[in-house]
């Protein structure tokens, strides 16, 4: 019944495991029918409850949910952290995944940080010192290369572990509410490194926020999840052009209807 | 601004306007306190020390002054610092035979401490097995263990060494398995989502988290086996070296009391010249690492 296809998150190719092929056959992300429990019977928490869900490659998705809508679960299913309990998760090529925190190692320079992630995948001595400076000039901290993390602002901590992460060459970007601790300003700057960096760099990115302006400011499509079970409870395309900005009228309505539609989700947890 | 809507992402443009905007949140970021100047800082944590030494040396005159025991019981500052002088070369070669032990005895604790402790921290099995057993040992007074030493090694280094060891390595152990299992979970979390496994995680990712809080258990590894040491120098008197611990005892046996407070000077001034060596390495730990607010450092 249950098989699993989870990709590494090192570089090695995704598992001998051909992926499960079910709906559109192109698919990065491709979760069929996918739940994940918890516990065992009396105590058995139901994190997620037969999901299904595919992302394109290069696609922005954004997973928007309450607390308890197994928000991380999935994302950890993606990165092959954790197995699902049943149900297929399929992931095309390899994936890194980006926390809140930005977990960042104290002891280790902004270049020592991307350098060692570099060390890590064996990339060699000779090309890492390019490879570094590219990272630090995407994501505009190359003069700030001999600074270590607890000098810098959470933003800019955000920015290194962006860099970081994409030092990984994956092709699918996985984000734990990485903006969530920003102030708001620093977070509106962000998100537009952001889509320019997903612009340029053409990786599936799958974005978990509980902020439905960060969803719909981000997002090619938002995908609203139930809470406790976690199952999808609406998705949301997002047509609105790009570059887009967080305070447009156009992204204000849309967010206005998801979030409507978010706190039916939220008030029927009120009534039990 | 208004331009900034015509502008795709990803093109030259838009990344020059984020640039701008970015290295002004920057700039505005990264306004650090000014650190006070060397000088400065070596008075400020030096004062206070010489302070407190002539304190405790007007104490001691005041209380040689009181004629509550006679001269050549307990003499007075001047005549200690005096043997001092007069017996540098003596005390000077106790003490070079004294440290040796004392570095060579740590540095074997170390491997031993450091092993057990890594090996425990990576291994459920003997966390359960061993982990109280460390603590157990670390609290057993090193004094306990001489008498096997002894028959083990008779009065021979081997038995100092032996005792030194056991006295230091479970607190380093211990200082290890607690420093490891303090590391924030997060840092794991993302050495294992960059690829870092068995040896290159341990390497690169678990003993770098660990070390500012490894330090401590190194540190009182070092105060364990000092003290286990110059109580080995005092019991085990027969290897014909001379050791500070052996010239304790010798010029309490020629009454020689000037002496023996000489190389108890020797003694602590040792001590406190070592505490404040892991002083500094802690303090530039934490501060390497940002555990050390800006404003009170």
């Amino acid at each position: 019944m249950t098989s699993h296809t989870v990709s590494p998150v090192s570089e090695e190719p995704v598992s001998s495991v051909p992926p499960i092929e079910t709906g559109s056959a192109a698919s990065a992300i491709a979760f069929d029918d996918v739940s994940k429990v918890y516990g065992h019977a009396g105590n058995a928490v139901h994190a997620l409850d037969r999901i299904t869900l595919h992302v394109q490659p290069g696609e922005f998705v954004c997973l928007l949910g309450a607390s308890g809508c197994g928000k991380s679960t999935l994302l950890n299913l993606v990165a092959g952290l954790d197995r699902a309990t049943t149900g297929t998760v399929a992931v095309e090529g390899t994936t890194t995944l980006m926390f809140q925190e930005s977990a960042l190692f104290p002891w280790l320079t902004v270049r020592g940080n991307v350098d060692l992630a570099l060390k890590l995948r064996k990339v060699p001595k000779s090309e890492r010192r390019g490879r570094v400076d590219e990272l630090l000039d995407l994501v505009h901290l190359r003069e700030f290369d001999t600074k270590r993390p607890h000098e810098l602002s959470g933003g800019m901590r955000q920015r290194v572990a962006l860099a970081r992460a994409l030092s990984q060459d994956s092709d699918v970007l996985l984000m734990d509410e990485p903006f969530g601790a920003l102030d708001a300003m620093t977070r509106d700057i962000l998100h537009d490194e952001l889509e320019d960096l997903w612009a340029r760099t053409e990786k599936t990115v799958l974005f978990v926020t509980h902020n439905v302006r960060e969803a719909v400011r981000l997002g090619d499509r938002v995908v609203l999840l139930t809470s406790r079970p976690g199952r999808v409870a609406e998705e949301f395309p997002i047509a609105i052009p790009r570059p887009r900005r967080i305070d447009s009228p156009e992204v204000a309505n849309q967010a206005a209807a998801i979030t409507t539609r978010l706190r039916e989700e939220v008030r029927r947890h009120g009534d039990s | 601004m208004a331009i900034r809507d015509h502008v795709a992402p990803g093109s030259a443009e838009s990344g020059a306007e984020i640039n701008a905007e970015l290295s002004g949140l920057d700039a505005l970021e990264m306004v650090l306190p000014p650190r006070p100047s060397p000088w400065a800082r070596i008075w400020w944590s030096l004062w206070p020390k010489l302070m407190a030494v002539a304190i405790a040396l007007g104490l001691w005159q005041i209380v040689v002054w009181s004629g509550w025991k006679p001269d050549y019981v307990l003499p007075g500052p001047g005549p200690v610092f005096r043997s001092l002088f007069d017996n540098f070369d003596q005390i000077l070669q106790g003490l070079q035979t004294t440290m040796q032990r004392a570095l060579i005895g740590y540095a074997l604790a170390l491997v031993f401490g450091g092993f057990v402790g890594v090996a425990v921290s990576q291994s459920r099995v003997l966390r359960a097995g061993v982990g109280s057993m460390i603590t157990g040992l670390q609290t057993m007074p090193s004094i306990v263990w001489f008498p096997l030493a002894i028959v083990l090694f008779q009065l021979s280094d081997g038995a100092i060494y032996f005792v030194v060891v056991l006295g230091a390595a479970p607190s380093i152990a211990n200082g290890i398995i607690g420093g490891i299992d303090h590391i924030q979970p997060v840092l794991l979390r993302a050495g294992r989502v960059l690829g870092a496994r068995g040896f290159a995680n341990l390497r690169y990712v678990v003993f770098p988290a660990a070390l500012p809080s490894v330090v401590g258990g190194l540190k009182q590894g070092w105060s364990f086996a000092w003290r286990s040491l110059l109580a080995g120098e005092l019991l085990v008197l027969a290897s014909g070296k001379r050791t500070l611990g052996g010239l304790l005892e010798f010029n309490r046996q020629f009454s020689d009391y000037a002496g023996l407070m000489a190389v108890m000077i020797v003694i602590l001034v040792i001590g406190i010249i070592i505490d404040s060596i892991f002083g500094a390495f802690d303090k530039a730990i934490r501060r390497r690492y940002g555990l050390i607010d800006a404003a009170t450092q």
